[in-house]
């Protein structure tokens, strides 16, 4: 069973501010850190392969110090790790991306599961992980909260909805999107860490993954962001004072007034 | 490359840096300088720059030369058991309004197995102008590759300007796929959508780094122009019994059914209780609810107000309640009329799920949290004496 994961570098969301003065973003201090959901996905790869054999193999598009998240991915137990790291995809946005990540995947080969994150934090498209199945032509399962079986080149898993969850049954090879719900993501051990700091990061650039250059980068990109603002910053309301029944009667009021009850 | 900055003119005044939304100019020798991989290209630089040492090079896709061939918004109907979910209607009721910004006809997409007879009427009385309906058993529970191949292959053929779909887990795993095989634009998860008057293009507003930013982003060149839109941002038509319209029954191509997934078994555990998605109100428990028993006490004030449970990733990872409930980053995004956060302190990573709710209320013994900071009604007190009380107080 050889998987792959899709993995994101995103900005640690808890820390970034807005500087009130500027509205905007404030990245000083704000480390990265790997896309929390796909830690997830990491983690049921690495538990795949301890049942099943065969090999993890992480990836991830974005800039040299992207190698970061991989190092990290292969002290959770990933063995091989590639870097999609070219000017020409800057700017991409979710076609080009996951037009960009599946012909590293292509590139890659040999695989029989692609996993990845939901979504990223950042971004928060939950687009790209479908968008590599399309390239790839390979079926989908988005928002996974549990892998029930995986063998002849089938897998049973639970998709989470509104509602409650599918169970569904898909075809080998696919692309599973895992929540937070499926496992509980490992400590690097002490091994996983040496490990981390002598494995190769293979980095690739567009020429070698093929790819049609009309197709990244802002080039690629159908969408483009024409406006960025700061939302309006939540005003602090009223204080509801006095005895707890009087401030309970005061709330019930004020939201009939408002006409929300 | 697609940000220039001319050395020679650069007074290194640094207007730039701090106009910069995304961090990524800095001043390097006393002259502007980008940094390409938190660069988003939005050229506010260029705007602010007082000696006009920036240029943006528009880098874009090339137009395709049938744009004007493409007419009418489509609003995907997403069903299941027959019943259309309510972002389905609130959207054809914003496309309504955005058709009367633009000659265009509201046309509601429905695939389904034929079971609720009603379905195309009710789209109709409420917003559409035209239903095309795909009925078949296969047809019956979403199937990623075939509901995609069935929405791609009526796209292609008749050319839809604008298609909408609600942001829900089908949603967010249908739209994705046909975006990439009609080779356009998708917007994920937007809250706001409007035409812009001088180009007639769909201008979708969307949250970015959880809610910190705010995009308008646009898909200028390609068609459809296809967005994902947030449920509860706009609100559905009342049934307008005399509304009449067109329903076009297309019928299923196997071509497009796949076999490469099924689904087996469709569970609905969350049982009598609300769906956080649908819910007006929302009860919401943190760390502050001290154990999984105290639960049901906001379960008895969400039942009284008509509402959905809700909780932190604290109360989650505790064990307190199921991860079904979580709000928050790693969770469910929400935007109910009412938050009721009880005992949540307001982590960035909660806040982003639900800051864009209409009224917040905090219960909180902290004055100083960043919940209690925020609340449009802030209540300090301890929560297990103020919720029976509320509780009572609703039941007068």
């Amino acid at each position: 069973m050889n998987i792959i994961v899709t993995i994101k570098q995103v900005p640690d969301a808890a820390n970034v501010r807005i500087n009130p003065e500027t509205k905007t973003l404030v990245r000083e201090g704000v480390e990265s850190m790997m896309n929390p959901l796909d830690a997830y996905a990491l983690e049921e790869a690495v538990r795949l392969k301890e049942k099943l054999g065969g090999k993890v193999t992480v990836v991830c598009m974005g800039p040299p110090m992207a190698e970061a998240v991989l190092r990290e991915a292969i002290s959770l137990g990933a063995d091989e790790a590639v870097l999609l790291s070219d000017r020409a995809v800057a700017g991409s946005d979710t076609l080009a991306t996951s037009y960009a990540l599946s012909q590293t995947i292509k590139k890659i080969g040999d695989y029989d599961l692609i996993l990845g994150g939901k979504q990223a934090i950042d971004g928060d498209t939950a687009q790209v992980g479908p968008g590599i199945a399309v390239n790839l032509d390979i079926p989908q399962v988005t928002c996974v909260r549990k892998v029930r079986e995986c063998a002849d080149g089938k897998m049973v898993v639970e998709r989470m909805t509104e509602e409650g969850y599918d169970v569904v049954e898909v075809t080998l090879p696919a692309v599973v999107t895992v929540v937070k719900e499926i496992n509980e993501p490992r400590i690097a051990s002490l091994k996983g860490k040496m490990a981390a700091k002598r494995a190769q990061i293979k980095v690739m650039t567009a020429a070698d993954i093929e790819a049609d250059l009309t197709r990244l980068g802002l080039k690629g990109s159908p969408t483009n962001v024409v406006e960025i603002f700061s939302p309006d910053a939540r005003q602090g309301g009223v204080k509801i004072e006095g005895a707890p029944e009087e401030q309970a009667k005061s709330l019930v009021t004020a939201l009939k007034e408002a006409q929300l009850l | 490359m697609p940000i220039k900055i001319n050395k020679e003119t650069c007074v290194g005044c640094g207007a730039c840096v701090s106009q910069c939304p995304f961090g990524a100019l800095s001043l390097v020798d006393n002259c502007a300088f980008v940094e390409e991989t938190k660069c988003k290209f939005c050229g506010k630089c260029a705007t602010v720059c007082p000696c006009e040492a920036i240029t943006v090079v528009k880098e874009e896709m090339e137009a395709k030369d049938d744009l004007g061939s493409y007419k009418d918004i489509w609003v995907f109907a997403e069903q299941k058991k027959g019943q259309v979910a309510g972002v389905s209607f609130e959207l054809l009721a914003k496309a309504r309004e955005l058709a009367s910004q633009k000659p265009n006809t509201v046309w509601a997409v429905v695939l389904h197995d034929g079971s609720n007879a009603a379905i195309c009427d009710e789209l109709i009385k409420k917003g559409a102008d035209k239903v095309l309906s795909v009925s078949a058993p296969e047809l019956k529970d979403f199937d990623d590759l075939t509901y995609s191949n069935v929405l791609y292959r009526l796209a292609k053929e008749r050319k839809p300007e604008i298609i909408l779909c609600g942001a829900t887990t089908i949603g967010r795993a249908l739209m994705p796929r046909v975006a990439v095989m009609l080779k356009t634009g998708l917007t994920a998860d937007c809250t706001q959508l409007h035409i812009d008057p001088e180009t007639g293009l769909l201008i979708q507003t969307r949250p970015a780094f959880g809610g910190n930013i705010m995009a308008r982003i646009r898909c200028q060149n390609t068609r459809p122009q296809m967005a994902t839109v947030r449920h509860k941002v706009f609100a559905e038509m009342e049934p307008d019994a005399s509304r009449s319209g067109e329903v076009e029954a297309v019928p299923f191509n196997k071509e497009d059914l796949s076999l490469r997934s099924k689904v087996l078994e469709v569970v609905e555990n969350i049982g009598e209780q609300v769906k956080l998605t649908d819910a007006n109100i929302i009860v919401s428990g943190g760390r502050g609810m001290k154990g999984p028993e105290n639960f049901a006490l906001l379960k008895e004030l969400a039942e009284a107000l008509g509402g959905a449970v809700g909780a932190s990733r604290a109360a989650v990872d505790a064990g307190w309640i199921p991860y079904a409930h979580q709000v928050g980053q790693t969770g469910k995004t929400v935007c109910p009329k009412v938050y009721i956060a009880c005992g949540i302190s307001g982590q960035i990573q909660h806040l982003v799920g639900m800051q864009s709710s209409d009224v917040i209320v905090a219960i909180n013994k902290d004055p100083e949290c960043p919940m209690m900071k925020i609340a449009n009604y802030a209540i300090c007190g301890d929560l297990f004496e103020i919720i029976p009380l509320i509780i009572k107080e609703l039941k007068k």
